[in-house]
């Protein structure tokens, strides 16, 4: 097969053929992993709107299709076939672009995300801090649909947002610089390869070894801190409706409004996967003896996920101040502090990540 | 002590997971949803839905014209005509009434002395102007000889507390 088209491309292209061809492969992993990815973004909103439903003691969606199945594909088409509005004194271009800088820095992240120990589009040595670096980008996005609306609840909206996504920065880059440190890598790759190391994992009892239990407050803290990231309940004040009706994309509609939606499921699954990866020995089996495979990320991201709707159908929105207090005075010094327990643990004999 | 007991609380998350542990539950119980075209809730043989007028068994229609329920009804959504019929009796001529107006309350049915005008157990119908929802004496007419079986039941059950 490999030949053919070696072939086939040498005699149509001649000598541009090689790099042509690293082309189209990396655009064909794209489609391979962004597909999916889209694919399981919208029937994350069906999940959502099952368990929301489910602790609620309703039903949920069950009319399109068996048992709902079909409601995200009738929601996607409701809103592609819907006007887009755009307010007249909004500023056109930044009101157009904001919705695809949202979306676009939760697609580019899965670049470096892998999905087993070969399957990775880009395996680059400082992949975290890509992670960090365009994961935070998002929040641009936000600034700019609020501000280019020209609507005083959409600038309010994007502010809070603004605020609550930088201050939560801090803790999850601290909470991941203590990962790196017992790691000695920013590969994801490599975090993945030392959880699958340890005393309990030549026992057997691989689940034991991974990076939450002796990380256990920094794995709460990242956790947490990427549902105040995505703007999730019970940190979605950036979109609370009692107070600024819709937030930042108040004036949106149709496809443009379904950008910001798709970004925030994007990240609310990319937030989970690097969890998985991160704390959750990603694609490393529970028990010796199970095969390693991409199955068992993908199994730990959806318990992630199934956490994040969990929490939206158990509590309350914080308050504005609550939120600042929780991210600033709790999390930051509870990362230090952490991190310098790690780091002297490491000096000790008991050092467990040798 | 009460400090480092409410230090221990929070940070370990004790009352957040409690409220995870009562969702979680809820998570499992039984649903309460009506599907509702499929399924359908219970109702009383009182229930206040479609008006109609009705008839006696031999086919003289009940209604004597004495608007009592055009005195009663509270958003004066029923409107009464009358005249003298050709044998001598007292009939309405026109009788209508504005179910856009009408809130179910079911007085026209109390302040009915010959039980001529009825509130069925019907509640699937719908208008798409509002004209459809203006039921005049053939409408009001028909409904009651469609319904006529279920009327007559549920007006007997009702008989022994009347």
């Amino acid at each position: 097969m490999e030949e053919m088209i070696a072939q086939f491309g040498n005699q149509w292209f001649g000598a541009a053929w090689p790099s042509l061809w690293l082309v189209i492969w990396t655009l064909i992993k794209i489609i391979a992993i962004v597909a999916p990815l889209l694919l399981s973004v919208a029937y994350l909103t069906y999940a959502e709107r099952k368990v929301l439903g489910y602790m609620h003691s309703r039903l949920g969606p069950n009319r399109v299709g068996p048992w709902g199945l079909v409601q995200p594909i009738a929601d996607g088409l409701k809103l592609l076939l819907k006007e887009i509005i755009c307010p007249s004194w909004a500023n056109r271009r930044l009101y157009f672009i904001a919705p695809t800088l949202a979306f676009a820095p939760a697609l580019a992240v899965w670049a470096v995300v892998p999905f087993s120990d070969a399957l990775v589009l880009a395996n680059i040595d400082a992949s975290l801090l890509y992670v960090l670096a365009i994961g935070s980008m998002s929040v641009y996005g936000v600034v700019l649909a609020g501000w280019a609306s020209n609507s005083k609840y959409a600038f309010l909206g994007s502010m809070r947002a603004a605020a609550q996504i930088v201050s939560y920065e801090i803790a999850m880059g601290f909470a991941l610089v203590a990962v790196l440190m017992v790691s000695g890598s920013l590969n994801l790759t490599e975090i993945v390869h030392m959880q699958q190391k340890g005393w309990f994992a030549e026992r057997g009892l691989s689940f034991l070894s991974w990076n939450w239990l002796p990380l256990l407050p920094l794995f709460v803290v990242y956790f947490i801190s990427g549902v105040a990231e995505t703007n999730r309940a019970p940190f979605d004040v950036a979109e609370g409706e009692s107070e600024i009706v819709a937030g930042f994309h108040i004036d949106y509609s149709g496809m443009a409004f379904a950008i910001f939606f798709l970004a925030e499921y994007t990240e609310m699954i990319l937030v989970a996967v690097l969890t998985s990866l991160i704390f959750l020995g990603g694609w490393d089996a529970p028990f010796a003896g199970l095969p390693d495979s991409a199955w068992w990320l993908i199994g730990k991201a959806c318990l992630m996920l199934f956490f994040f709707l969990w929490f939206r159908a158990s509590f309350p929105r914080y308050r504005y101040d609550h939120i600042m207090r929780l991210g600033w005075k709790v999390f930051i010094p509870l990362t230090v502090v952490w991190i310098f327990v790690v780091g002297i643990w490491m000096l000790t004999p008991w050092n467990i990540w040798k | 002590m009460r400090a480092l007991k409410h230090f221990i609380r929070s940070f370990t998350l004790w009352e957040l997971l409690q409220g995870l542990a009562v969702t979680g539950r809820y998570f499992f119980t039984r649903k309460v949803t009506v599907r509702y075209p499929e399924e359908k809730t219970p109702q009383g043989f009182r229930f206040r839905g479609l008006h109609a007028l009705r008839r006696y068994p031999d086919g003289e229609e009940r209604c004597i014209a004495c608007k009592l329920c055009e005195a009663v009804c509270p958003t004066k959504a029923i409107t009464i005509e009358l005249a003298e019929r050709d044998d001598g009796s007292r009939r309405t001529t026109r009788y209508d009434i504005d179910l856009g107006k009408c809130v179910f309350c079911g007085f026209c049915e109390e302040a009915c002395p010959v039980e001529a005008i009825v509130e069925t157990r019907v509640l699937e119908y719908c208008g798409r102007t509002r004209s459809d929802l203006y039921y005049s004496k053939e409408k009001l007419l028909a409904n009651g000889e469609r319904h006529a079986a279920t009327i007559d039941a549920d007006k007997a059950l009702d008989a022994k507390y009347r």
